[in-house]
């Protein structure tokens, strides 16, 4: 029975295909591109300022009250900024980490050590920003206790503590797939450069980081987005700091559409980044 | 100044009681080994044998446990590769993926700060060298394996090293372009005048290109030599039968080994002081010469010098001088 439903299928190619992706698309299309399809329709209605109501109306005045409020242009930037220094940061730590994990370590410990980089991404978000909420306290936090004497000081809550929690968080989603780029790189392209008179850093800069810039954008796209679209962070450990994620989270139950004009901001920016990529070339070779 | 097997003059490379070990493996067990400037010298043996951590020793991947290796009089066995003055061809060829065939040539003089007009006109010449003019703008993903080959050769031999070192150059090539590219290196190097160190475990290589071969077993060199004497007087039953084909016999209690061209068959003549009274087995031709399989009381025989007509089945003599042979322990 089984095995003529697989010969018919053999015969029907088809047919094959339409079994194999039917679920997948459909969820591709009614719960994925639907769903920003509404975010980008409603982004463009009103409601109604007694009832709260939205308004089914085609109408640009949200786009318009966040092109021109001073207040919003801040907290856009203002997140834009700390979703590039979060990058940056996790880049600059991955890279000498995922090159000892990959390149100067045993293969038990590189086990080891990827298993340790996974390990944070078992907790819960929650408990580890808290975690940091207890490090970070002004005056009596972990960090004011251990460094205090030697005169370095918690920054306190605001944007420098949630560009650190974020990098903390967003670390292991870096160093992954910098790792899987340095481990498909052949030593003998190491070993050709200090054969050819290369020191490290030269080697580094002509031949590693171009081979490896592919994982570096894939990295970046986890940081960078997911540091775009945050706000628990910030509720928690940002002070009065807002990101746009806030002013999503502060709109959505009073002025929906409005919530969704401004969550298109993170969308764009993403869509752009990744035009910008792709114009580098670097994709191709994914 | 000495002369060693046709080579002569000054020691470029001098290794002394080289050792590495990897766990309990000792890789290299003692090696001690004189190179001259100009030579085509061979490190020639088995998977295994040490002959390529001696080499990326001398390049400096890979850092001796005990001995020396000195370059030109001095000592470089514990400076880092980019201190030295060696260029290496690697087995893979090693070449940049993101780089075009010229920036790959020009990559060791960029390196060095060498003027980039300089740079240009020596990339140029060396890929003229290699026979590979109009191809510096490819990928090396573009080029075939012996293009490829042609582009790691160029980009070692640019920067003039006074030692090249080739690691199985030749090992990825299909038969045909490996014959090839034998001569061809082998010119390359008498007209650049380098000392060339190379690498293989293909005997048939190591005797057509080499000026001397130092056949390596266990971690040791066990004999060196000129190709000529390497083939017609090794010194154990080892290099005997790794480099070139040789009979296995036991004889008056003794094992004795024997090349199939020291060995006539015939079905009535003798020629010189042993012989050995047998079936024709098989007959098998490989293009240049014909294996004559011959069964006798002590083991299949092979001879590639047969006498008069000669058909499956036949009952044959086998001969030859007893000075052919060589006394195997």
């Amino acid at each position: 029975m089984l095995n003529s439903l697989s010969n018919y299928f053999h015969k029907k190619q088809r047919l094959r295909l339409i079994a194999l992706l039917t679920t997948p698309v459909l969820w591709l299309v009614v719960a994925y591109l639907g769903a920003l399809a509404m975010l980008l329709v409603t982004a463009f209605f009103t409601i109604n300022s007694f009832t709260g109501n939205v308004i089914q109306q085609f109408n640009l005045g949200n786009f318009q009250d966040m092109l021109t409020d001073v207040a919003y242009k801040n907290v856009f930037l203002r997140t834009l900024g700390i979703a590039i220094s979060v990058t940056l940061i996790c880049s600059v730590l991955a890279i000498p980490m995922a090159f000892y994990m990959a390149k100067i370590t045993g293969p038990r410990s590189q086990k080891i050590l990827v298993a340790l980089v996974l390990t944070p991404l078992w907790a819960s978000y929650l408990v580890k920003i808290y975690a940091w909420r207890t490090m970070l306290e002004p005056g009596n936090g972990v960090l004011d206790w251990l460094l205090g004497p030697i005169g370095i000081h918690s920054p306190g809550f605001g944007g420098p503590a949630i560009v650190i929690g974020l990098s903390y968080l967003w670390l292991p989603y870096m160093i992954l797939p910098i790792y899987a780029g340095l481990e498909r790189l052949p030593n003998n392209l190491l070993d050709a450069s200090g054969d050819l008179g290369a020191h490290n850093f030269y080697t580094f800069r002509k031949i590693i980081l171009p081979l490896i810039f592919p994982s570096l954008v894939a990295g970046s796209m986890f940081t960078f987005s997911l540091s775009l679209g945050d706000y628990i962070t910030a509720q928690i450990i940002g002070g009065k700091l807002q990101m746009l994620g806030n002013v999503v989270y502060q709109n959505f139950s009073i002025n929906l559409p409005f919530a969704a004009t401004i969550a298109m901001i993170p969308v764009s920016i993403m869509a752009l980044y990744l035009y910008l990529v792709r114009r580098t070339g670097a994709l191709a070779s994914m | 100044m000495s002369k060693v097997g046709g080579v002569s003059g000054t020691v470029i490379v001098s290794i002394k009681g080289l050792t590495r070990s990897f766990g309990d493996v000792h890789a290299v067990a003692g090696v001690t080994l004189d190179i001259y400037e100009g030579e085509f010298i061979t490190l020639l043996g088995p998977s295994g044998s040490g002959k390529t951590t001696v080499l990326r020793m001398i390049a400096g991947f890979d850092k001796p446990d005990s001995g020396s290796i000195e370059l030109g009089g001095e000592d470089v066995s514990q400076l880092p590769p980019f201190e030295r003055d060696v260029n290496t061809v690697f087995q893979d060829y090693a070449l940049f993926p993101h780089m075009n065939v010229i920036s790959n040539i020009e990559y060791g003089l960029k390196v060095k700060g060498v003027a980039k007009q300089e740079c240009s006109a020596r990339a140029l010449e060396a890929l003229k060298q290699v026979r590979l003019e109009g191809y510096g703008e490819r990928k090396p993903s573009q080029l075939s394996g012996g293009q490829r080959q042609r582009v790691a050769l160029a980009r070692a031999l640019v920067n003039r090293p006074s030692v090249l070192l080739l690691d199985e150059p030749l090992g990825a090539l299909d038969l045909k372009l490996r014959e090839q590219m034998q001569i061809e290196l082998k010119e390359l190097q008498r007209e650049v005048g380098i000392t060339f160190i190379f690498v293989t475990h293909d005997q048939e290589e190591a005797l057509t290109m080499s000026d001397r071969i130092a056949v390596f077993n266990n971690g040791r060199i066990e004999q060196l030599g000129t190709p000529r004497e390497i083939y017609a007087h090794p010194v154990s039953a080892f290099v005997s039968e790794f480099v070139g084909q040789t009979n296995r016999i036991s004889i008056e209690g003794m094992r004795i080994n024997i090349r199939p061209e020291a060995i006539t068959v015939s079905k009535s003549q003798t020629s010189g002081n042993r012989s050995l009274q047998g079936t024709l087995r098989d007959v098998i031709f490989v293009g240049s010469t014909t294996r004559y399989l011959v069964d006798t009381g002590r083991g299949t025989i092979i001879s590639v010098v047969p006498v008069g007509e000669l058909s499956l089945g036949d009952a044959v003599t086998v001969s030859w001088e007893k000075e052919k042979e060589f006394l195997v322990q």
